[in-house]
């Protein structure tokens, strides 16, 4: 698809850099709203996924990496499976949030608790090489503030043999850790 | 064939039941498996959320193991197979993430591990109908809904597993136990809020509900499943939907490997139907197998 560009060179660079990420093309949306149509975390979002798109195709990134849809995205992928432009939606939304971590921009209130158990989570991986879940349910509580929460599941859930008490390691981190440090050295 | 086993992190934790049946499942069977040696976490969901090339180089590092065992890879968990294929996938075709994976895993990798799932080994390979040789305790009387979620199917063009918006496999195998299935539900692969269980349970909590309510209006007995975040999800979060909307579900949520593991004889115990959150009694009441 040949696109002509209207906008400023900034603008231009942003779509681009995110056509790159997706290895796709935004251009093609045309607007049909049928991956907002389907999107089960519709509710919760401020801009519907076709929205996201909309100013991706614009270039306002600032409008784009600021919005709460983009830590909402459950990355289902029912958008992308259901587009009838074929437009890579679900990676888009993807893209857009990683432009936002590497330039450190902080998620909306009503959606930190997202970034905090992406983060608390990897830390887990980096740390064990596997996820130590009660490490990591507790890990999480105790960052977003909510010491108690779900507290009343684990008793339950050790009675049913579903959780360790020890975290079970990979036997050879180094290989784990240095994924993390040439990869994401500022996790 | 021998393959080499992925368990993942779930399955050795809160998805145990998942574990040991579906190990079981494939002794019964004599499908033969051996874990991949030093498997690592996949990064799951947000490792890719995170950053791209760390989503991939996770799942790289274990398919290197793998290949210690066997050129075929077979996953359970639906997040890990997801993840493995999406990382053999970005290998072939994007060369910048290539280039960084390779960097940061120090091995070059052509993304050439064939990544299978004990569905697709029960459907293409071993055969239905030799399937259905080793049933011996039928699981008539039962009624299920099969509930696939979104990372077997979804982005359809990489997974191949199935039919994207009505995949069959599991009901193609759990026909030969002789179960009853739910014909057409609404929401077999709608999601079910997935690693969002504990930053935003409530999002978690309405999706669970719009499910369960589905899955009951079908008259299922119980939720089949083959995803331990749709599991946990589905089987942890039915209270907090009953409080928040109003409704009295009381669903068994079970794993395909543990129906299948029972009509291939193996006890209750075997397969872990005493793990799950809700009560698994009734569904063995009944099919008349004492627990
Ligand atoms: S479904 Fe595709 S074409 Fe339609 S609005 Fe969404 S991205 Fe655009
Ligand atoms: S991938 Fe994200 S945007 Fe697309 S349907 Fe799922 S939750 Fe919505």
């Amino acid at each position: 698809m040949v696109v002509k560009e209207i906008g400023t060179p900034e603008a231009a660079r942003f779509r681009q850099d995110i056509n790159r990420r997706i290895a796709g093309q935004v251009e093609k949306c045309y607007q049909c709203g049928k991956c907002s149509a389907g999107c089960p975390i519709a509710n919760e979002m401020d801009l519907m996924p076709n929205q996201v798109i909309r100013l991706v195709q614009i270039g306002l990134k600032d409008k784009a990496t600021h919005c709460r849809s983009i830590w909402l995205c459950a990355g289902c992928v029912t958008c992308t499976t259901r587009c009838p432009q074929e437009v890579e939606i679900a990676s888009v939304m993807e893209a857009v949030r990683h432009v936002a971590i590497e330039e450190g921009v902080e998620p909306p209130p009503e959606v930190r608790h997202t970034a905090t158990f992406t983060e608390v989570f990897l830390r887990s991986v980096r740390r064990h090489g596997r996820i130590f879940e009660p490490g990591m349910v507790m890990g999480f509580n105790l960052r977003s503030c909510q010491p108690m929460k779900d507290a009343e599941k684990g008793p339950k859930m050790f009675l049913k043999g579903k959780l360790n008490l020890l975290p079970h390691r990979v036997k050879d981190r180094g290989p784990v850790r240095r994924i993390f440090q040439r990869l994401v050295p500022k996790l | 064939m021998k393959y080499a086993y992925f368990p993942g992190c779930s399955l050795e934790g809160t998805a145990k039941d998942f574990g040991e049946s579906a190990r079981a499942v494939c002794q019964a069977l004599g499908i033969e498996i051996q874990d991949v040696p030093d498997w690592v976490c996949c990064g799951a969901t947000p490792g890719h959320a995170y950053d791209e090339a760390l989503g991939v180089a996770l799942s790289v590092r274990t398919m290197l193991n793998a290949k210690r065992v066997s050129n075929s890879m077979m996953v359970l968990c639906a997040a890990c197979y997801n993840r493995a294929k999406m990382s053999n996938h970005a290998m072939k075709t994007r060369p910048e993430i290539r280039a960084k994976v390779e960097t940061a895993v120090g091995e070059p990798y052509a993304g050439d591990v064939e990544v299978v799932h004990l569905l697709e080994v029960l459907d293409r390979q071993y055969g239905l109908e030799n399937l259905k040789k080793k049933i011996v305790r039928p699981l008539t009387g039962l009624k299920v809904a099969c509930y696939y979620g979104c990372l077997l199917v979804r982005p359809p063009k990489i997974m191949q597993f199935d039919d994207p918006e009505n995949p069959t496999i599991m009901e193609r195998i759990l026909a030969t136990t002789g179960v009853e299935l739910v014909e057409d539900w609404s929401h077999k692969v709608e999601c079910c809020g997935a690693a969002f269980a504990m930053a935003r349970t409530d999002v978690v909590v309405r999706c669970v509900n719009d499910i369960l309510k589905s899955a009951e209006a079908a008259g299922a007995d119980a939720l089949v499943v083959a995803c331990p975040l749709c599991q946990a999800n589905c089987d942890m979060r039915q209270g907090e939907a009953n409080q928040a909307f109003g409704e009295h579900h009381d669903l068994p949520v079970v794993y395909f490997t543990q129906l299948l593991g029972l009509a291939l004889g193996l006890s209750p115990h075997q397969v872990g139907l005493q793990r799950p959150m809700i009560s698994t009694g009734g569904l063995l009441e009944k099919l008349h197998v004492g627990a």
